[in-house]
């Protein structure tokens, strides 16, 4: 199935949740809205016709424009399609709900997601930090991100 | 022994400062803690591996902090790490020493500027004995740290009252 036909039918399932899309990219991508990506992508996970049923990566974003972002690279192994969904919400109040539910994998993926960029993930059954401390300060790869000063009275900068 | 072989007419006796003594068997026999960060720490391995043969100093891996003698932070040091390093040498028994083995551990290495993870130079949680160069060093070079670090504990004194 091609780009466009996943784009069509996902719009005629969902309508105004399908927000943006650009379809002749060397990887296609749609945008959805924040609030619905829980129940679109279990949609393009359980259809037959798509069967998507690998999250091959889940990325955060800042786009430094006051918006964070979310993208999900989805591939089928049956159908052999590949498509990008993307999502973007405020930064001041980054809400997106969780795909961990359809994929598993996307458990992980999104605790990194909030450790480094501060994305809530509404849904998750464990939301906590991946990598950095538990009570580490900020989210590091926000583009305006300032590192602390001290750390358990450990210096950091250097 | 090659230096002592046959060499003295009567029944060997050595007259010898108790120190030096005791120094010599500790330098002779400097345990080390098993443990690795990053890829330093296949330098290490390589250095205990048969081309290098760390055992000929009397360095032997022990996988417990209460047997050793000296700690090799072989690698990235992050700040989440920092906090176990600590207490690893905590639970070292003295006397205890500390190689900083590679550009990480020493100064933060390549991660200097940007990495908000990484802690720069573990001197800055528990004392450092030998710095150890590189990125990462040849196991020749650690050799050569295990080497000054003999020269440090020969110099030692460990009976001799601190001075006031």
């Amino acid at each position: 199935m091609t780009a466009q036909d996943i784009h069509d039918k996902l719009k005629a399932a969902f309508g105004d949740a399908v927000q943006e899309a650009k379809l002749d990219a060397m990887q296609p991508w749609i945008r959805i809205a924040p609030n619905r990506t829980a129940e679109v992508c279990a949609w393009l996970h359980d259809q037959p016709e798509m069967k998507l049923d690998y999250l091959m990566c889940l990325s955060g974003m800042d786009y430094n424009n006051g918006k964070l972002g979310v993208v999900y690279h989805l591939s089928s192994i049956e159908h052999k399609h590949k498509i990008v969904l993307k999502t973007e919400c405020p930064k001041d109040d980054p809400h997106v709900l969780t795909v961990s539910g359809v994929w598993g994998t996307a458990n992980w993926h999104e605790r990194e997601a909030y450790d480094m960029y501060g994305i809530i993930f509404d849904g998750h059954p464990d939301l906590r930090r991946l990598l950095m401390p538990d009570d580490w300060d900020g989210h590091p790869l926000r583009k305006d991100y300032k590192v602390q000063e001290f750390y358990h009275g450990m210096k950091v900068p250097y | 022994m090659a230096l002592l072989h046959q060499r003295f007419e009567n029944d060997n006796v050595f007259v010898v400062p108790f120190d030096k003594f005791l120094n010599w068997a500790r330098l002779s026999s400097i345990w080390q803690m098993q443990f690795g960060l990053a890829c330093c720490a296949i330098e290490m391995m390589a250095a205990s591996a048969s081309n290098f043969d760390i055992m000929r100093f009397g360095v032997i891996p022990r996988a417990t902090p209460r047997q050793v003698d000296v700690m090799f932070v072989a690698g990235t040091v992050t700040i989440k790490m920092a906090t176990r390093i600590k207490r690893l040498y905590d639970q070292m028994p003295e006397p205890r020493y500390v190689i900083s083995m590679g550009s990480c551990a020493n100064c933060g290495g390549p991660y200097w500027e940007h990495g908000y993870h990484v802690l720069k130079g573990v001197d800055r949680v528990i004392p450092v004995d030998v710095y150890v160069p590189g990125c990462p060093p040849r196991p020749e070079a650690l050799l050569e740290g295990i080497i000054k670090l003999q020269d440090k504990i020969r110099k030692d004194s460990y009976l001799r009252k601190p001075a006031k």
